[in-house]
């Protein structure tokens, strides 16, 4: 009976679920927005010196409901592969560039990593789907609250959001196996480099909040030195000719 | 109405006054709010209210002509009415200048824009269209003083921007208009103007107050606004001048950390800092000094301190001095003599008033001296010399990697700056400028063609051993000596890029494997084309890169244009794929608008002819449409490419942008409205076709011997003081404005004669190329520079007179 009755249970949660999936209307756009991706990431792939994105990453993003991030006035344009405004001058970054930065952190599913600048949440989103536990930081108090409701809304529990400042990094929590900062500022704050663990990568977005024009991808290797690598995320050859 | 003809006058030039000053004005509210490339975009479209104008009129003229003192006085009043109300309406739009590539929607906005701004410069130019077309014996007078309205506008508006803020000059602009409303009606002595000027003074008033209680509303993308979000932080003071208005923000809790370009391996951060902003962005800072010696230490860790690790220097010039960091920077390396150039009076007031003790009065500290002076311009007066001339990151780096600054004309960083450096420098002195890097490189390798240029054509035979160049992942500093860089100095470079993980671009005697440690790019674009640059296929290497290297000149002022149109088919099919920001936005914004002005042109121009019923042409003579276009667009675009190239090239005798684009509009209009008023002489006289022939005969002898002349400027004539050499624009301007104020009154006099329905045409077709002008000049200059801009105007005017007569016998 008592097998009878979890059979039961099992069949009515997964029904469920099916039934939540199918009154997602997104669910198609998101799976167009992922293929339109993996085409454009093609070419742009092997520039940022690897074949393909990670297939977690792409999973995460076919996983993380996009639409759940932006005002409502914008979800329509949710899964366009177009950068979106989510309210007091800050934007969600154009999908792509999501892919390309959480692809280049080398994420593992036991890894540590501190966000700045949370905005409405999608990356901390997304990042959730591939690690153990995310830390972000947001500046801007309401879009902090609001990210912190709607990340614990729609269960992603393996996220800590602070609001405040975030030159300093999370010095508790720290090191981190991966930063990534959603804009960049005049400099790399030292505190962000000094938290970041022998090994680990921090992924910079250079540009204006609706153009990304390169991606910093700074490294500390095991002795503690760091480099950067200056990414154009565009299949783009600056010469012609025979040069 | 004869006893009142002087009122009418003055009106038409306080109308004219107004409406030029708000459209100058309009540039600074809108570089305020937006951005400045679209504040560009907007207002020259704007414009074509102004050839809107005459097309309304030509259409509707038999009308308006009978009501003509309620229309003259009801324009003058909703001119001043609507460019409060426009502003404000604008400014409300949900216009992002970001999205424009992103969102169909946003153009939509922008078109808006136009139109809703069309509007006061519609209502302006109507009411001068329809005073030329009443009063057809009178066109000259009325024309003069419409020129010389303007010119004074330009003038009124630069000091009032001095005294008062933007909003509070809007305000002025209701004021001056509502003043010519009242002028004419008083001029025009008709019961029914007095009824619409009394009608419009409530609601004048009721703008002029909102205007003064109005704020700007900045988009919510720019840098001010995204700083004020940020908790605890506030606007404490502003000043505001045509220089554009500064905001000086503090935050109590999250302190400003400007450093651009800050080595991955700097430890300390900077102290706490007051941001400045211009125009609600390009924010620079003043850091506090506390007395604490090694509390400047963060700015020995940028690329720019590398001239400090070579040898001592004992004096060093900073261009561009702004908040001071460059000039703490030669503090903590104990510069004896440091003399700092800063273009804005009020940044350096800022710091030794409000911000003295909080800088510890950094520019009163004996071993620095500042000199308020546009940087060019004190470089090429002084005799000094120097062993570091620094020339400070200016611009923002957000503008700058956008290529928002196409269209700036910049003359510090020409081939005859670099040259006018180098001979400022001590022996083994160095120059240094540094860049913000772009990626894929622009602006650095720009400055390496410009320096490699600027060495050959000093008689350096081997540029390769006098240059170094350094970047780290964003800021790049090339470093330009006096002489061969010694081993000992080569050296010293290494240690410096070692110690702060910079790279080296090249030394002389640089290997391949030496670059791309540190910051690594795909390849190593900065080695590999300093390589190229310094090799014999320079040339071929510059044609086959994908962006504009070639050094800019002082005829061709646009360092910060890159753009080729054989890479634009690549960038917009990489638009989804991270290729946007490879297009360089300011150069597109202005071809845009060049194609819209078009086309709005050609339908304001064509859409009257329709209503024009040839019938109307009095016998016995006809006049020769085709003639009439040529004639009027060909005077309209040449007026203001003469005028827009002198402004750019008296820039180089008065050195202040603002003091000659305010001396040579100024002298033009006035003296151009001077020539309009002798012109009325040769009307009466009947020497009409003469006066044309004379004038364009005199403007060409008088503009192309002016172009010899900037060639060759005099060394002594620089170094004259300020006044005497406004005092001589003026006198140069002078004959040569006259001239150019004759053909437009001659021409129109002429058609008042023979077809005086063909007027409000005519004027709207000299307005419609006016706009096009004002936008052309500066596509034409980026390609073949002004002297190119002033010899193309010298054609157009022969243009004009060859289609001259307009009118044709009949018999």
């Amino acid at each position: 009976m008592m097998r009878y009755f979890l059979s039961l249970l099992l069949l009515i949660a997964v029904s469920s679920t099916a039934r939540a999936d199918d009154r997602d209307p997104y669910t198609d756009a998101r799976q167009r927005m992922v293929a339109e991706i993996v085409d454009d990431v093609v070419e742009t792939a092997s520039q940022l010196g690897r074949d393909r994105l990670n297939p977690h990453v792409l999973d995460a993003l076919r996983s993380v409901k996009r639409h759940e991030f932006v005002p409502p006035e914008n979800r329509r344009r949710a899964y366009k592969n177009r950068p979106l405004p989510i309210g007091h001058g800050q934007t969600i970054s154009q999908p792509y560039m999501v892919a390309i930065m959480t692809d280049l952190l080398d994420l593992d599913p036991g890894d540590k990593v501190l966000e700045i600048g949370t905005g409405s949440g999608y990356q901390a989103a997304i990042l959730a789907e591939l690690v153990d536990r995310v830390y972000t930081i947001e500046i801007v108090a309401p879009l902090g609250k609001e990210a912190g409701k709607r990340l614990k809304r729609l269960h992603y529990d393996n996220v800590d959001v602070r609001i405040g400042d975030g030159y300093y990094g999370w010095k508790q929590q720290s090191p981190f196996d991966a930063i990534i900062v959603t804009a960049a500022g005049s400099h790399i704050p030292p505190p962000l480099i000094r938290q970041l663990k022998p090994g680990g990568r921090m992924v910079v977005p250079v540009g204006s909040r609706f153009m990304t024009q390169e991606l910093l991808l700074v490294e500390k290797n095991a002795e503690g030195d760091v480099t950067t690598r200056q990414l154009l995320p565009v299949i783009f050859v600056p010469l012609t000719g025979s040069h | 109405m004869k006893q009142h003809q002087y009122l009418l006058f003055l009106s038409i030039a306080l109308l004219s006054l107004a409406a030029l000053g708000y459209e100058i004005l309009l540039m600074r509210l809108f570089s305020i709010i937006q951005w400045h490339h679209f504040a560009y975009m907007i207002i020259s479209l704007a414009l074509l209210g102004y050839g809107a104008s005459g097309a309304v009129i030509t259409i509707f003229q038999r009308g308006l002509n009978r009501r003509f003192a309620v229309l003259f006085t009801a324009a003058i009043a909703l001119f001043g009415i609507s460019a409060i109300a426009s502003f404000l309406l604008v400014q409300q739009l949900p216009f992002n200048a970001e999205e424009v590539m992103w969102d169909w929607r946003q153009p939509g906005w922008l078109l808006l824009m136009y139109l809703l701004l069309a509007i006061p410069f519609l209502f302006a130019a109507s009411a001068i269209a329809l005073a030329l077309s009443h009063y057809s014996d009178m066109i000259s007078k009325i024309y003069a003083y419409d020129l010389i309205g303007a010119g004074l506008g330009g003038a009124c508006i630069i000091l009032l921007l001095f005294k008062f803020m933007p909003f509070e000059v809007l305000a002025w602009i209701g004021v001056f208009a509502l003043m010519a409303t009242l002028l004419a009606a008083i001029a025009l002595h008709s019961a029914a103007a007095w009824r619409v000027a009394l009608l419009s003074i409530l609601p004048a008033i009721a703008m002029i107050w909102i205007a003064l209680h109005s704020a700007a509303l900045i988009s919510p993308y720019k840098e001010l606004s995204q700083t004020l979000r940020i908790p605890g932080t506030e606007v404490v003071a502003q000043r505001s001048s045509p220089l554009g208005l500064l905001e000086i923000v503090e935050s109590r809790q999250t302190p400003f950390r400007h450093a651009p370009g800050l080595s991955l391996k700097a430890e300390r951060e900077p102290p706490p800092q007051v941001g400045i902003f211009t125009d609600g962005g390009n924010m620079s800072v003043i850091t506090r000094d506390a007395g604490m010696s090694d509390a400047f230490a963060y700015l020995d860790q940028i690329t720019s301190a590398l001239p400090y690790h070579l040898r001592k220097l004992q004096q060093v010039l900073i261009l561009g001095a702004g908040g001071g960091a460059d000039v703490q920077q030669a503090r903590y390396h104990q510069i004896p003599q440091i003399t700092a150039v800063e273009l804005n009076p009020q940044i350096v007031e800022l710091m030794r008033s409000d911000y003295a003790e909080f800088s510890g009065h950094l520019y009163q500290q004996s071993d620095v001296e500042v000199h308020v002076e546009e940087a060019r311009g004190f470089i090429t007066d002084s005799s000094q010399h120097y062993d570091l001339i620094q020339v400070a990151l200016m611009d923002a780096f957000g503008a700058s990697t956008a290529g928002l600054y196409a269209l700036n004309e910049s003359y510090l960083y020409t081939l005859e700056a670099f040259k006018t450096y180098l001979q400022h420098l001590e022996s083994d002195g160095y120059l240094s400028v540094s860049r913000w890097i772009k990626l894929p490189p622009r602006d650095t390798l720009k400055l390496m063609a410009t320096a490699i240029q600027a060495l050959k054509e000093s008689g350096v035979e081997h540029p390769a051993q006098q240059l170094v160049l350094i970047r780290g992942w964003q800021t790049s500093t090339l470093l330009i000596k006096n002489g061969a860089f010694t081993s000992s100095e080569i050296d010293a470079v290494k240690a410096f890029c070692k110690t702060l993980g910079f790279d080296a671009a090249w030394y002389p005697g640089m290997q391949a494997g030496e670059a791309n440690r540190f910051n690594q790019l795909r390849q190593p674009w900065f080695y590999q084309s300093a390589v190229f640059l310094l090799g014999d296929n320079a040339e071929q290497f510059m044609d086959d890169y994908k962006f504009d290297l070639r050094p800019s000149t002082d005829d061709r002022p646009y360092f910060f244009h890159f753009f080729k149109w054989s890479i634009l088919p690549e960038i917009l099919s990489l638009q989804g794929k991270g290729g946007m920001p490879l297009l360089e936005q300011g150069y597109l914004i202005s071809v845009s608008t060049l194609l819209q002005a078009l086309f709005a042109s050609l339908l304001l121009i064509i859409l009257p002819l329709l209503f024009l019923k040839r019938r109307e042409a009095p016998a016995p003579q006809t006049i020769r449409r085709s003639s009439v276009l040529i004639y009027f667009f060909a005077i309209g675009l040449a007026f203001l490419f003469i005028e827009i190239a002198f402004i750019q090239k008296m820039t180089l005798l008065l050195h202040h942008p603002l003091y000659s684009a305010a001396t040579v509009m100024t002298g033009f209009l006035i003296f151009a409205g001077l020539g309009s008023l002798f012109s009325q002489r040769l009307v009466n006289r009947g020497d009409v076709r003469r006066g044309v022939v004379f004038a364009v005969g005199g403007i060409a002898v008088f503009s192309l011997t002016y172009l010899l002349f900037f060639k060759h400027l005099p060394d002594a004539l620089l170094s004259l003081p300020l006044a005497i050499k406004m005092l001589f624009a003026i006198v140069m301007i002078a004959p040569l404005a006259t001239l150019m104020g004759m053909p437009f009154p001659l021409a129109l006099s002429h058609l008042g004669q023979h077809a005086r329905q063909l007027i409000p045409w005519a004027w709207g077709i000299n307005g419609c190329a006016s706009v096009i002008s004002a936008i052309l000049a500066t596509l034409l200059a980026i390609h073949g520079g002004f002297s190119m801009v002033v010899t193309l105007a010298v054609l157009l005017y022969l243009l004009a007179a060859l289609s001259f007569p307009l009118a044709t016998s009949r018999e």
